[in-house]
């Protein structure tokens, strides 16, 4: 087959792959009992242990925003509690869940592809099929899971600590009281703005765990392709954040 | 029994198995030798349905494996222990817990009959002290003996050797032969070993399957091979250096 057919097939063959194998993992889902424990890890690898680096991504995202709103807001017509009514949906409908989605493609999804394989070079994965294991189960659900429960309460964290950073540099700097920042946010809270946020964490949570499973699980090539799968891992989870992010908004709003 | 029949294989178009057919006796050992990238690995994983042959059937127990579900192949797995050439210990787990896995997701054993179970797994292989040492504070032959001790630690009634003695030097090869020598004695298991190294052979196999430009080129017990004519058999035995073994070969007209 020619480099230009090649270049057309290898994604859709990509995609029929990835269908095929998270088709055949979510069909293991009843086997619960000797998953449970690799989930319960899973959730500390993904999701606690990730809760340092995307409070400090959100508490300085969450501070930027609010520093950058003050300062395009200048027109006397426009009371500063309007930085308030900004900085909040913000962080809740946009940056709490990207943020987060990109902070975990790199350091979780990079380590699911790392992990699944080094497992498949090492023929680790080959020795949980010689055993009778349903590796793809066995490997890929508790992932999945973990990313898809976690996502949506580290988003829950990120907009927290994003929330606070923004009041802590509001005060600092003297753009506007904390008083007034809270009215701002409490006049112009839209409800669905948590709700569209959890959606998309949940989404950017299966993305990113799926995609680096599916990477990690067909790696090949050695060490020199456990590098490469590392790396097309966290690119392409961010591609795909970037992706679903528009299509959410476009699709839910 | 395990029943090879007609067993043919390639990839991307390239030939890797042609025609193969072979019968693995029980309470045998049988040895397939061939030079390396000769397809004997690739053999040993249509054995336990990890590749699927283009043509051919495999049959363990009267059981063609190409004609059942995946539920069904897992059981047939759950027969046989394999030994990976590079060990394939799952290095999150230590040297106890790695044997103890497949006791504690296949039987409902309590802590303490795993626990023993897992001492006498290491007993036989040689490494009683061993116990909660990390995987990679292991030598190369100890991470052998522990993927041996994993592989045994169910009982199969097939072990499967890949390669058992690559990567170690003489003194502990020979402590590896010796184990699996002792281990078919023992445990009344099965073997196949699949190897390049006519020193193993000569130890420990009953019979002997020769794979030479991608079909069995010659197939026998022990001490045929000591009186076969064949050319290009001798060739790869005296290539072996191993003297003793090809002395009488040598000394054939």
């Amino acid at each position: 087959m020619s480099s230009i057919a090649l270049r057309f097939t290898q994604p859709l063959f990509n995609i029929g792959r990835f269908v095929v194998l998270m088709s055949s993992a979510f069909m293991s889902l009843r086997e619960t009992e000797s998953y449970r424990k690799n989930f319960k890890i899973q959730i500390v690898q993904i999701g606690i242990e990730s809760i340092p680096i995307v409070a400090l991504a959100a508490a300085f995202s969450g501070a930027v925003t609010t520093v950058q709103t003050a300062y395009q807001l200048v027109s006397p017509l426009i009371p500063p509690k309007m930085i308030g009514a900004v900085v909040v949906p913000s962080l809740t409908m946009e940056l709490g869940a990207v943020v987060t989605g990109f902070i975990l493609s790199g350091r979780v999804g990079a380590r699911i592809a790392a992990e699944l394989g080094t497992m498949r070079v090492t023929e680790q994965i080959d020795a949980l099929e010689a055993m009778g294991l349903n590796s793809v189960g066995y490997l890929i659900i508790p992932r999945v899971l973990a990313g898809i429960v976690m996502l949506p309460v580290l988003y829950i964290a990120a907009c927290a600590v994003g929330i606070t950073g923004g009041l802590i540099s509001a005060e600092l700097t003297g753009v506007v009281s904390t008083a007034e920042f809270v009215q701002g946010a409490r006049e112009h809270y839209d409800s669905f703005g948590p709700y569209f946020g959890l959606i998309k964490a949940v989404v950017f949570g299966f993305l990113i765990t799926s995609v680096s499973c599916y990477i990690g699980y067909y790696t090949k090539g050695g060490t020199d392709g456990v590098g490469r799968s590392t790396t097309r891992a966290a690119v392409m989870s961010c591609v795909l954040i970037l992706i679903a992010d528009l299509v959410l908004a476009i699709v839910l709003l | 029994m395990i029943q090879i029949e007609n067993v043919s294989k390639s990839f991307a178009g390239q030939k890797v198995l042609q025609d193969i057919s072979l019968e693995i006796h029980d309470g045998k050992t049988q040895a397939i030798i061939g030079q390396s990238g000769s397809g004997k690995s690739v053999l040993m994983k249509h054995i336990i349905g990890l590749l699927r042959p283009d043509h051919g059937r495999i049959i363990v127990d009267q059981t063609d494996i190409g004609k059942i579900n995946y539920h069904q192949l897992r059981e047939i797995r759950r027969k046989f222990g394999v030994l990976f050439q590079g060990g394939a210990l799952f290095d999150s787990l230590d040297a106890f817990e790695n044997i103890a896995f497949p006791l504690r997701t296949f039987t409902k054993k309590s802590d303490q009959e795993i626990q023993q179970n897992v001492q006498k797994c290491l007993d036989l292989v040689q490494l009683s002290d061993i116990g909660t040492t990390k995987i990679e504070a292991l030598s190369g032959g100890m991470r052998k003996r522990v993927a041996l001790a994993r592989a045994i630690s169910l009982r199969p009634q097939y072990i499967i050797y890949d390669e058992p003695t690559s990567g170690l030097d003489p003194e502990t090869s020979n402590t590896i032969n010796e184990l699996i020598k002792g281990l078919a004695h023992h445990l009344e298991i099965t073997s196949i070993v699949v190897t390049h190294d006519m020193h193993s052979v000569l130890k420990i196999a009953d019979r002997v399957a020769f794979i030479h430009d991608t079909r069995i080129h010659w197939a026998g017990t022990i001490q045929e091979l000591h009186q076969s004519s064949d050319t290009v058999l001798h060739s790869f035995v005296r290539a072996s250096e191993y003297l003793i073994g090809t002395q009488h070969v040598n000394n054939r007209p």
